[in-house]
This record gives structure tokens, C-alpha cells and sequence, in this order.
């Protein structure tokens, strides 16, 4: 009598599901221990204003620019790193400093700095962020909004260690 | 040409001509950008807005002109179209300088950039060999393919940078304006009269 947990049927299902998802590649073993470090954007340091002064918010606010900031490799959230934004807003321009500031991330490499709203300069509705400093290596961001008219945009970074 | 016609004919260029040009005065991003940046955006408006103009004028679509006044004004407007690229660049120049680097060295993050950049530089060697084809002794023939290709990538650069940009220009009038630039220029190029002379003249 075939046991009842392996006969031919169960063999075959298992076995071809089993090259389905390995073979094929379809599942890949867990990435975190080679997370690659993120690239510095074209254009992402234009009108770059090293040294930004921390604020509690740039301008009047009312537009949250958020992300996270994780070591390469591992992927550990990275406490503590300072971020620079400066955009186009409702109240400047990109290359005006009152259009810069930066904050720092908290314990779980999140960071989140209110700013006036992004307007669209240069045909698109975009960002700028960078982190300048001493631990890891440089890394400028310039995402772009999916609409002029959203309220909110993230960013994501990746370091390397310097 | 009955009054009435010639009347309507001017009256439909003149709207599809000012109404962009209303329409971006009328954009809510003025409010957000200074002087500068204003008028360099303005420039490359007026400048689609001369595209439409070389090739009514080459058709003879235009009521009222004869042939001699339609060439005259056409260089003129072109003459103007390079003054407003210039004032389209220094305008941007001023307003971010490493944007303009990086759109004069093909690096810009932004897609409708080198089609606008490859458009200018058509734009300049046409008006160099508009002055030199004389100097050159430029046979019939070999200016008119020139200029024609010329105008070609002209025209369809400088409206896929416009159609692609998220700016001052209202949506509908500049699909417009820009449909027919592409359709009239077109039209010229593949004039069979013209592509008949073409052959003739080998």
C-alpha cells in the first residue's frame, strides 16, 4: 500500500513545483546580505547648497518629503544621518537657501522634513536630496512626482560605507 | 479670394498662433517663478509658435502675400526663431546653470531635454546655411534637401521636447499648435511639385 504522504502523485507535484519555482528562478533566496548601494542621480546635485542647516521644516510646510536610509549589505536602518532636500516650492527657487534644509533619521532610518509644495521647474515636478557626510560614501537623489499635484514624495538610500 | 475667406483664414492662424501664448500667460506656475525664468519660457513658446509660420508661408497658405513678400517674411521668422532659442537657452542659463550644463552635454536626468538641444543645433546650422548659400555657390537642389532635412528635425525635436515637457503650456493648444506644425512641414517636404522640380534639377 503507497504511503499515503508520497506516492507518485504527490512525487509529481512537488517535484515539478518545486523546478517551477527553483529552476525558473521565480523565488530567489533572501537578497538583504547583498543589498547594493543606491546610485547618485543624474542631475540629482544640481543647485546642491552644501551645509544646510537641520530645521524643523522648510518654509511654511504643507508637503512631506520622507524616506529611509539603510547600510548596503545588510540593509541595517542607519540612525542619525542627515539628509539635505531642496526643491522648486511655492516660495522658491531651487538655487534660493531658504529653498534648503535638512534633517537627521531616528532610530529606524526613517526621515521626514515638511516643505512648501513642489511646483514643476525644468518640465518636471521634482526633488533633490543628498547625504554629504563623513561615514558613507556621497549620494545625490532627484526623484520626480507622478503628478504636479501630489503632496508628498520619498526617497531612499542605500550606503556605502566610505 | 472672397473677403470673407481670406478673413477667416487669417483669423484661424491668428488663434491657433495666440492662443498658446494666452494660455501660458495664463499658467498658474508664473506665480512660483521669477522674471528670468518667466521670459525664457515665454521664448520657447513664441519659438513653436514661428515653427507654424515658416511652412504656411512656404505653402502659400497665408492670403494676400506674394511669393517675394512670403520669403522675406520667412527669413525674418527664421531670424526670429534663433533669437528666441537664444533667449530660451540664457533665460534657463540664468535661472539654473547646472540644468543647462547638463542639457548642452546630453546628461540631463529629463527625456524631452536632447530632443530640444538637437533641435537647436539644426536650428543654428540652418541659419549658417542661410547666409553661406551664396558664399557657397549652393546649387538649387543641394540647399533644398539641406534645409528641408534640417527643418525636419527642427520641427519634430522641438515638439517632442515641448509635448514631453510638464510646464507653462496649456495641453490642448499645444497639441494643436504642435499637430500642425508637424502636418504643414510635412506637407512641404513631400510637395509634389517640389519633389518633381527635385528630380528635374539632378
Amino acid at each position: 500500500m503507497p504511503s499515503p504522504f508520497l506516492n507518485r502523485r504527490t512525487l509529481l507535484v512537488t517535484g515539478s513545483a518545486a523546478l517551477a519555482t527553483g529552476a525558473t528562478g521565480l523565488i530567489t533566496p533572501a537578497m538583504a546580505q547583498e543589498l547594493a548601494p543606491t546610485a547618485t542621480m543624474r542631475g540629482g546635485a544640481n543647485n546642491y547648497r552644501p551645509g544646510a542647516p537641520i530645521v524643523e521644516r522648510i518654509g511654511g510646510g504643507g508637503f512631506w518629503m520622507s524616506g529611509t536610509v539603510r547600510r548596503a549589505g545588510d540593509g541595517t536602518p542607519l540612525k542619525g544621518q542627515r539628509i539635505q532636500i531642496w526643491a522648486h516650492t511655492t516660495e522658491g527657487h531651487e538655487r534660493d537657501w531658504h529653498s534648503h534644509g535638512a534633517t537627521l533619521t531616528d532610530a529606524n532610518g526613517e526621515f521626514r522634513l515638511e516643505m512648501p509644495q513642489i511646483v514643476p521647474a525644468f518640465g518636471q515636478p521634482h526633488g533633490h536630496l543628498a547625504y554629504d557626510s563623513e561615514d558613507y560614501e556621497t549620494v545625490f537623489l532627484r526623484p520626480v512626482m507622478s503628478s504636479a499635484s501630489n503632496t508628498s514624495l520619498e526617497a531612499h538610500f542605500v550606503l556605502k560605507p566610505a | 479670394m472672397p473677403h470673407l475667406r481670406v478673413m477667416l483664414i487669417w483669423a484661424a492662424t491668428a488663434l491657433v498662433l495666440a492662443t498658446p501664448l494666452i494660455a501660458a500667460a495664463l499658467s498658474p506656475l508664473l506665480e512660483w517663478r521669477q522674471p528670468v525664468y518667466i521670459v525664457a519660457g515665454f521664448a520657447g513658446v513664441v519659438g513653436m509658435a514661428l515653427l507654424l509660420i515658416q511652412p504656411l508661408l512656404i505653402l502659400g497658405l497665408l492670403p494676400g502675400l506674394n511669393p517675394l513678400q512670403e520669403r522675406r517674411i520667412h527669413r525674418w521668422t527664421g531670424a526670429a526663431l534663433v533669437l528666441s532659442v537664444i533667449l530660451h537657452v540664457a533665460g534657463l542659463w540664468l535661472t539654473s546653470p547646472p540644468d543647462v550644463i547638463d542639457a548642452l552635454l546630453f546628461t540631463s536626468p529629463t527625456p524631452f531635454t536632447p530632443w530640444g538641444v538637437i533641435a537647436m543645433w539644426a536650428l543654428f546650422a540652418t541659419a549658417i546655411l542661410a547666409f553661406a548659400r551664396r558664399r557657397l555657390r549652393l546649387r538649387w537642389r543641394t540647399w533644398r534637401i539641406a534645409h528641408t532635412a534640417l527643418a525636419l528635425v527642427i520641427v519634430t525635436g522641438s515638439v517632442v521636447h515641448a509635448v514631453l515637457i510638464t510646464g507653462t503650456m496649456e495641453t490642448l493648444s499645444k497639441i494643436t499648435l504642435c499637430t500642425l506644425a508637424i502636418a504643414l512641414t510635412l506637407r512641404v517636404t513631400f510637395d509634389p511639385s517640389t519633389l518633381k522640380r527635385l528630380r528635374r534639377a539632378r
